[in-house]
């Protein structure tokens, strides 16, 4: 069957961690005084986009053999 | 006081991106299902990675986050026994020693490979009390799901769960097994993603590790329990009154180390069915390795969450967790609590959308497992044999649709429960737990006959049955589902320690009938008949030509050698 799954995986990691990064960046501080005075939006959405991103890396070069 | 999560735009903006993925493998997938088997086995096309987190997020029903969060407030760090004890073990001797022969033999079920080993009549009673389980337990995550939306978001009970209801419907007629398959890997990243940061903000608050021990001691003397009895995982187990779970170490250990564990992980199809359809032995037998070094990690994600909850409610005056009508914390209510404090908008909306994932996901294993047995061990054995591949792929679709149907009956049904947790633990006694011992006959003696396995297995099942009309939890009154029905003879700490002990009867029973009057009955399988489903008669699986890593054996010990260091640590 010639459907990686780490194509669904890489792209919603990466949606999901662009919409947090947004909030991170452009949300009220009230947000970030909820989550104990630390940006968890930012940094979690990096932290999620880093990982779509390698899944999407790793899905290419499967494709590419 | 009751929890309220508060959903903006952003927040329906992740879960309702999340859909749109879920159903979109489902869709992708669709022009794949060519047959029955391409849509009820896979086609055993799936690389390992896939199948081993498959296999563990299977397990994420609704028991899992929400059931071992409560649990570890309600217990401590005596809840990690459900992994490091009743879990890994299991899954380390399914792979070795059991995945040879189901994947050798080629069935496509559990159930089949008991009709291939023993005879017919002890394939129809495991397929038909194992499409009654499932479609339960399908029923039971998708009642929890609701009545939580219900009262977290304030969603229509009846509108969550056909919702709900609708989406695992469409995926899994779509795209069959694969889909159900692939959308649990999804899941399970989810859930990790959704969780890690509330373990992190969690434990930050309560000051770390050490900071919530101390915390945890209030909770236990309180309770009149010793002080580390939150924190110490073995030390109190001497006794079934000296913790909370109410059961000493012998009933833990036999009971749900042994015989509800192999039961679950190495005989129910919900889970095996994951390693059955993965592209070759090898990735077969790595399934359940693949998915220990996860679930052996869970603990931190899923008990940790509540031990933290407990320790924020005493500490607070019982202002975390909201209260039951017994005035009792309302120990389900962790994870959402926990969700609500410290979880702004966006990381609510990942939040939120892993907590829905995790009961889909153990709804959809079951559908499918489900649909599987129903096609190919009642359908295509009883009803209508000899058909083409695609008649049995329109009826695997059409029993996802009734499947789902009747699940929402058990819903509804389920609705009169209070807990989840003994409910289920219930169900498996009865019919899971003689299970084990008919396989372990059955693979590893050559002599167990058919009479042997299917009245060994009815009586065990009968034995539990029984066992629990006379069984009672001290305090509590009698009755059809606390046990006791008809005499108190036998009396136990907690529903938990009942639970266990009556596994271990029904075991036993089976055991010993199984083994009686299989030498009083004749042998119908001849050796030749019997290769590749009994180990004496089977050539051992080559894996030397593997990566060192990659061979069962050697990973598999890697792994119970790191699961009895975290019992150490933990003790």
């Amino acid at each position: 069957m010639n459907f990686d799954l780490r194509l669904p995986v890489g792209l919603m990691f990466v949606v999901f961690g662009l919409i947090l990064t947004a909030v991170g960046l452009f949300g009220s501080p009230e947000l970030t005084a909820k989550s104990l005075g630390i940006n968890m939006n930012l940094w979690w959405g990096l932290v999620q986009l880093a990982f779509g991103g390698v899944m999407l890396l790793l899905a290419a070069r499967g494709k590419q053999k | 006081m009751d929890i309220h999560i508060q959903l903006t735009a952003v927040d329906y903006l992740i879960l309702s991106s999340y859909f749109v993925f879920v159903l979109g493998i489902g869709f992708t997938l669709k022009r794949f299902m060519k047959g029955g088997a391409a849509f009820l086995t896979s086609g055993r096309s799936i690389p390992a990675w896939v199948t081993g987190l498959a296999f563990l997020s299977a397990n994420l029903g609704a028991q899992e986050v929400i059931g071992m969060a409560a649990s570890g407030a309600k217990y401590g760090i005596m809840t990690s026994h459900f992994y490091w004890v009743g879990a890994i073990p299991a899954m380390v001797f399914l792979a070795i020693f059991m995945m040879p022969f189901y994947y050798g033999s080629k069935a496509r079920s559990v159930p089949e490979y008991l009709k291939m080993r023993f005879d017919e009549k002890t394939r129809g009673f495991n397929a038909i009390s194992f499409a009654v389980m499932t479609i339960f337990s399908s029923g039971i995550s998708l009642h929890a799901l609701a009545k939580l939306l219900e009262v977290l978001v304030h969603w229509n009970y009846w509108t969550c769960m056909f919702v709900s209801a609708f989406i695992v419907l469409v995926y899994i007629f779509l795209g069959g097994l694969t889909s159900a398959i692939y959308n649990e890997v999804l899941q399970f990243f989810m859930i990790v993603f959704g969780f890690a940061p509330l373990v992190f903000l969690g434990l930050k608050d309560v000051n770390g590790w050490t900071a919530l021990k101390e915390k945890l001691i209030p909770v236990a003397t309180e309770q009149h329990f010793a002080a580390g009895t939150w924190t110490h995982s073995w030390v109190h187990m001497g006794s079934a009154f000296d913790n909370p779970m109410g059961i000493n170490w012998v009933g833990m250990v036999v009971g749900l180390g042994f015989v509800l564990s192999f039961g679950y992980w190495c005989t129910d199809f919900l889970v095996v069915q994951r390693a059955m359809a993965a592209n070759s032995m090898s990735a077969a037998r790595r399934t359940p390795l693949i998915a220990a070094i996860p679930k052996m990690l869970f603990p931190a994600l899923v008990i940790l969450p509540g031990m933290i909850a407990i320790a924020l409610h005493h500490s607070s005056g019982g202002h975390f967790l909201p209260l039951a009508d017994d005035g009792t914390p309302d120990y389900n209510m962790t994870i959402p609590a926990m969700l609500a404090k410290y979880f702004p908008t966006g990381l609510l909306g990942i939040g939120f959308t892993a907590l829905m994932a995790s009961f889909m996901s153990g709804m959809a294993g079951n559908v499918t497992a489900f649909n599987t047995v129903w096609t190919y061990d009642i359908y295509q054995s009883y009803l209508v044999k000899n058909q083409s591949d695609s008649h049995y792929l329109w009826m695997g679709r059409w029993a996802t649709v009734f499947g789902i149907i009747v699940s929402i009956g058990a819903a509804i049904i389920a609705k009169q429960f209070n807990n989840i947790m003994d409910m289920l633990q219930l169900v498996f006694g009865f019919v899971n737990a003689p299970l084990f011992a008919t396989f372990l006959l059955g693979m590893f003696w050559k002599r167990t006959t058919g009479h042997g396995a299917f009245w060994g297995l009815l009586g065990g099942t009968v034995f539990a049955a029984l066992f629990h009309l006379f069984a009672i939890t001290e305090g509590g009154s009698p009755s059809w589902i606390k046990g006791g029905a008809l005499a108190q003879k036998f009396v136990f700490h907690s529903d938990m320690g009942k639970n266990f002990w009556m596994a271990i009867v029904a075991w036993s029973a089976c055991f010993f009938l199984t083994v009686a009057i299989s030498v009083a009955t004749r042998r119908t399988k001849t050796d030749a008949e019997l290769t590749g489903l009994v180990y004496s008669l089977t050539p051992k699986p080559k894996s030397e030509d593997e990566p060192w890593l990659q061979r069962p054996a050697v990973l598999g010990a890697i792994i119970m050698a790191v699961a009895i260091l975290m019992n150490f640590i933990f003790a």
